[in-house]
C-alpha cells in the first residue's frame, strides 16, 4: 500500500472510533441543555433548539442532587487522604524497612487480590450494622481507607529510592518518623499524585458498596443517587442526562488535569504479573 | 527504638483497616455461608442455625441461580475478547507511524474509563431507547428493522455487552500500547528487508512479543468481567424475563432485598470459586502455549 494512502486510512480510521467513543458524551451534554420533552422526539435532535438550564436547576432542587454531590466530595477527599497515609507508611515499609517475614507478608497481601471485594459485603454490612454505623459516611470510608493496590503502588516505586539517603539521615541519628517525613515524603511525592488521582476517581465512581451500605437519601453519593432518580424519571431524558453531566464532569475535569500522573499509576500497577 | 517495631508501627494502620474489613468479613462470610442468617435473624441472633453446605445445595438446584451463572458466563465470554480486540486494534492504530494527533486520540478513546458506571449507564439506556433512541433511528434509516434491545430478553445482554466494550477497552488499550512501543524497532526493519508483508509482521513479530501482556491483560478482564453488576442494575434492572440478572446481582437480591444473608454469601463464594478456576486455566494455557512457543 501506498504511504499516503495508508497514512490516510489510519487517521480516518482513528477520528471514525474517537468520534464513535465521544458521541454519547457529547449527547449526554446537549441534551442536558433541552428544554422538558425536546430530547424525546423524533428524528432524535442534536443540539437544544433553545439551550436552557431548567434540568440542572430542577435537579438541584428538587431532587437533592447538592447534597449528594457534597457527600461524594466529602467521602472521595476523606478515603483518598487516609488511604493516601495508610498506603505510604505500609508500601515504604515493604520497601525500605526489614523485619522478619517480610517478603512473605507482602506475597500474603498480593494473593489476596484474588478474592473479589464482594465475598466480603455481607459480613462487613453485618458489622458495620452492629456497630451502627450503616448508613453513616464512615460506613464508605473505613474499608476503602487501605487498599493492596496502593501499597503496592507506593511500595514499587519507594524501591528505586536510594538507600544511602536513608543511611545518610541514620548516621545523623534522625529518628525513622522524621526521615520518612523530611526525606521519604518529598522523594515519594509523584507517586503520591498519582495514588491520589485514582484513589479519588475510584472513589467518586464507586457503586456497589455504598449502594449498599449508604441507605437513606441524605446520605446518598452521585452515582447511588443517580441510580435511584433513573429508577423513579425514566422519561425525563433531560432530568437524566444532567445528572449524568454532574456525575461525570468533575472526574473527567481530574483526569484531564492529572493525565500523565493517572497513566503512569495505570502502566505501574499492570506490571504486577 | 529497633528497626523492625518501626516497621509493624508503619505497616499497623494499613494492616488493622485491611483486617478489620476485609480479611475478617471474607473469613466470616464463609462462616456465614453456612448458617440460615434471614431477616429473622436480622431481628434477632438468637433465630441463627447452622445448617452446614445446605446453601450450596440449595443453589445448585435454583434454576435462577444457573441462569445467573450462564448470563454472567455469556458477558464473559462475549464482552472479554471484544474488549480484547477493540483495545488491540485502537493500540495498533495508535501506535501506527502514520498516526497523527496522537495524544488527542489517546485522550478521547480514554475518556469512558474514567467516567461513572451509573452516569454512562443512564446515557446508554436512552442512547438505545426503543421509541427515541439514537441508535434504533439508525439501524432504521439503514434499513435494518428496529431492535428492542430493552424489552427483548435475546437483545438485552448483547446491549449490556456493547456498554461494556465501549467503557473499558481504553484501559487495556493504555497497556498494550505501552507493549507495542517497546518492541525494537530493529524486528520490524529486519523482517522488512527479509519483504515480510505487514500482516506477517504483526503475525510473528508483534503477537508473539505481546503475548505475556495479552495474557496478564486477558487474566485481569475476565476476572473484572466476572463482577458484572452495575450495569444490569442500572440499565435493565436484570430484565427483561431475568435476562440480566448476573450473579452479582442476584446476591444483592437475596441478600440487601430479601435479606437472605446466608444464601447470599453462598453465591459470592461459588462466583469466587468460578472465577478462580476460569483464571487459573486461563494462566495455566497461556503460559504453556508460551513454553512451546
Amino acid at each position: 500500500m501506498k504511504p499516503r494512502v495508508s497514512r490516510w486510512l489510519v487517521n480516518a480510521a482513528l477520528a471514525a472510533c474517537a468520534a464513535l467513543v465521544l458521541f454519547p458524551l457529547f449527547w449526554m451534554l446537549s441534551v442536558s441543555f433541552m428544554q422538558p420533552g425536546e430530547a424525546n422526539a423524533l428524528p432524535p435532535p442534536m443540539l437544544p433548539q433553545i439551550p436552557t438550564l431548567d434540568n440542572y436547576r430542577e435537579l438541584f432542587a428538587h431532587a437533592g442532587m447538592g447534597r449528594w454531590f457534597a457527600n461524594s466530595l466529602i467521602i472521595a477527599t476523606a478515603v483518598t487522604l487516609a488511604s493516601l497515609a495508610c498506603n505510604t507508611l505500609a508500601g515504604y515499609a515493604f520497601a525500605k524497612l526489614h523485619f522478619a517475614g517480610r517478603e512473605k507478608l507482602f506475597d500474603a497481601l498480593i494473593g489476596a487480590l484474588v478474592i473479589p471485594a464482594q465475598v466480603a459485603m455481607l459480613p462487613l454490612f453485618l458489622l458495620l450494622k452492629y456497630a451502627g454505623l450503616v448508613n453513616t459516611y464512615a460506613a464508605v470510608i473505613l474499608p476503602a481507607m487501605a487498599s493492596v493496590f496502593g501499597i503496592f503502588l507506593v511500595r514499587q516505586y519507594a524501591r528505586t529510592m536510594p538507600v544511602e539517603l536513608l543511611e545518610a539521615a541514620r548516621m545523623e541519628g534522625a529518628g525513622e518518623l522524621r526521615i520518612f517525613i523530611e526525606v521519604v515524603l518529598p522523594l515519594l511525592k509523584p507517586i503520591l499524585v498519582t495514588l491520589a488521582v485514582l484513589t479519588f476517581l475510584t472513589a467518586w465512581n464507586d457503586f456497589m458498596w455504598p449502594l449498599i451500605a449508604l441507605t437513606g437519601q441524605q446520605h446518598y453519593t452521585l452515582p447511588v443517587g443517580l441510580a435511584s432518580l433513573s429508577r423513579q424519571h425514566v422519561q425525563d431524558s433531560g432530568l437524566m442526562m444532567a445528572g449524568a453531566v454532574v456525575t461525570v464532569v468533575p472526574v473527567l475535569v481530574l483526569f484531564l488535569a492529572l493525565q500523565r500522573y493517572y497513566l503512569r499509576g495505570l502502566l505501574l500497577g499492570s506490571v504486577k504479573g | 527504638m529497633n528497626r523492625a517495631s518501626t516497621a509493624w508501627l508503619f505497616l499497623a494502620p494499613a494492616l488493622l483497616v485491611l483486617g478489620a474489613f476485609f480479611l475478617l468479613p471474607v473469613l466470616a462470610g464463609l462462616g456465614l455461608s453456612l448458617t440460615d442468617y434471614d431477616i429473622y435473624a436480622l431481628a434477632d441472633i438468637h433465630n441463627l442455625r447452622f445448617v452446614g453446605l445446605a446453601n450450596y445445595w440449595d443453589l445448585l438446584h435454583r434454576r435462577l441461580f444457573w441462569a445467573a451463572l450462564g448470563h454472567t458466563l455469556y458477558f464473559v465470554v462475549a464482552g472479554v475478547p471484544l474488549s480484547m480486540l477493540a483495545s488491540l486494534g485502537t493500540a495498533l492504530l495508535l501506535n501506527s507511524s502514520a498516526a497523527r494527533f496522537k495524544p488527542v486520540f489517546r485522550t478521547a478513546l480514554f475518556a469512558p474509563v474514567v467516567t461513572t458506571v451509573v452516569a454512562v449507564a443512564v446515557i446508554w439506556r436512552y442512547l438505545f431507547n426503543t421509541q427515541y433512541g439514537v441508535v434504533d433511528f439508525v439501524l432504521t434509516h439503514l434499513g435494518i428493522p428496529p431492535i428492542d434491545w430493552l424489552g427483548d430478553p435475546h437483545w438485552a445482554m448483547p446491549m449490556i455487552i456493547l456498554f461494556a466494550v465501549w467503557k473499558n477497552f481504553g484501559y487495556n488499550m493504555i497497556i498494550l500500547l505501552a507493549g507495542l512501543q517497546a518492541i525494537p524497532a530493529e524486528l520490524y526493519e529486519a523482517a522488512r528487508i527479509d519483504g515480510a508483508s505487514g500482516w506477517r509482521q504483526f503475525r510473528h513479530i508483534t503477537l508473539p512479543a505481546l503475548a505475556p501482556i495479552l495474557l496478564m491483560v486477558g487474566i485481569l478482564t475476565v476476572s473484572g468481567y466476572f463482577q458484572l453488576f452495575a450495569e444490569p442494575y442500572v440499565i435493565t434492572e436484570g430484565g427483561p424475563l431475568q435476562s440480566t440478572v448476573s450473579v452479582l446481582y442476584l446476591m444483592y437480591q437475596d441478600g440487601f432485598k430479601w435479606w437472605n444473608m446466608g444464601t447470599a454469601s453462598a453465591v459470592a463464594f461459588l462466583l469466587f470459586l468460578v472465577m478462580f478456576v476460569a483464571t487459573m486455566a486461563l494462566w495455566r494455557a497461556g503460559v504453556s502455549r508460551e513454553d512451546a512457543a
